[in-house]
């Protein structure tokens, strides 16, 4: 039954989870770091659980993130 | 025509050139602004054709529009900015501030537009779909059955109402989280807080009752 590990792991909640609110206002902030190659999850553990477990700020960031990167090029 | 920001009455002593620039362009009225303004539109409007395309196949928006959305996103995302200019700190860059403007107004446009599909129901409750939602293989049933029967009696006897009428939403229905709380007069971070306490209590349950185990403070 392959489907537990990924029942499991929608069920799991991290403690550190700021949440979207937070998450969203300090987004650019984070975006700079990771696109500096700066240890963004380190400095901010709760911003880098929510974006794992929330999918629309997940998906808000990894846009972003795709700007500036390309913004970069 | 787009009015200046009186907030913004100096620019951050910290910030990159670049980012200065913009801020000391966008706070004073004149031409340079004006050229200014149209240039940071363009670029919204790429960012948001680019996203919308991006998010499109998978929510069934077609043709115009897509083109809709996107000019109504970096036209509202360019409000939002020069509305907020004299928040700008730079603890970013201006233009990844500026540009997540846009992208938070493709993810709030499209949540509205997912409610003009026909006949997405945000309360029917159908759990056959659940196996299928997390990938449980129906030739294996016997092994998963008594978990996910677990499951759905934890729905109905942990949650709140309005907990169970969100968890069903976004996982039986398949409801992007931005178009429930469209529909609920709330807000991505309220509905993500149920969601969370409901994913809580559910695991909870679960491992109270053997079939999960007991690490729910697990970090990944």
């Amino acid at each position: 039954m392959n489907g537990r590990p990924a029942l499991d792991r929608f069920l799991q909640t991290d403690p550190r989870d700021v949440g979207c609110a937070e998450a969203m206002d300090a987004l650019a902030v984070y975006v700079d770091l990771v696109a500096a190659g700066a240890p963004a999850e380190q400095r901010y553990p709760g911003i880098a659980a929510h974006l794992r477990a929330c999918g629309p700020c997940g998906e808000d960031f990894e846009a972003l993130l795709a700007v500036v990167r390309d913004a970069g090029d | 025509m787009i009015p200046v920001n009186s907030v913004v009455d100096e620019v951050p002593a910290r910030l990159d050139p670049e980012s200065a620039e913009w801020v000391r362009v966008l706070a004073v009225a004149g031409p340079q602004r004006e050229a200014a303004l149209t240039r940071l539109h363009g670029t919204l409007l790429r960012i948001a054709q680019r996203e919308v395309r991006r998010r499109a196949p998978r929510l069934q928006i077609t043709g115009p529009e897509v083109e809709d959305l996107a000019y109504q996103a970096a036209a509202d995302a360019l409000i939002a900015i020069t509305g907020k200019l004299g928040q700008f700190r730079g603890d970013s860059r201006f233009t990844t501030w500026a540009y997540k403007f846009v992208i938070i107004e493709v993810s709030a446009k499209i949540g509205r537009h997912f409610w003009r599909r026909p006949a997405v129901p945000l309360d029917a409750e159908d759990w056959d779909r659940l196996p299928d939602r997390f990938g449980f293989e129906p030739a294996r049933v016997s092994e998963w059955r008594d978990l996910l029967a677990a499951l759905r009696r934890a729905v109905d006897t942990e949650l709140t109402a309005r907990q169970r009428e969100v968890f069903v939403a976004i996982v039986l229905n398949d409801v992007p989280l931005d178009a429930v709380a469209l529909r609920l007069g709330s807000n991505r971070n309220a509905v993500y807080k149920m969601m969370f306490d409901a994913r809580r209590k559910l695991r909870a349950a679960l491992a109270a009752n053997g079939y999960l185990d007991h690490d729910d403070s697990r970090r990944s």
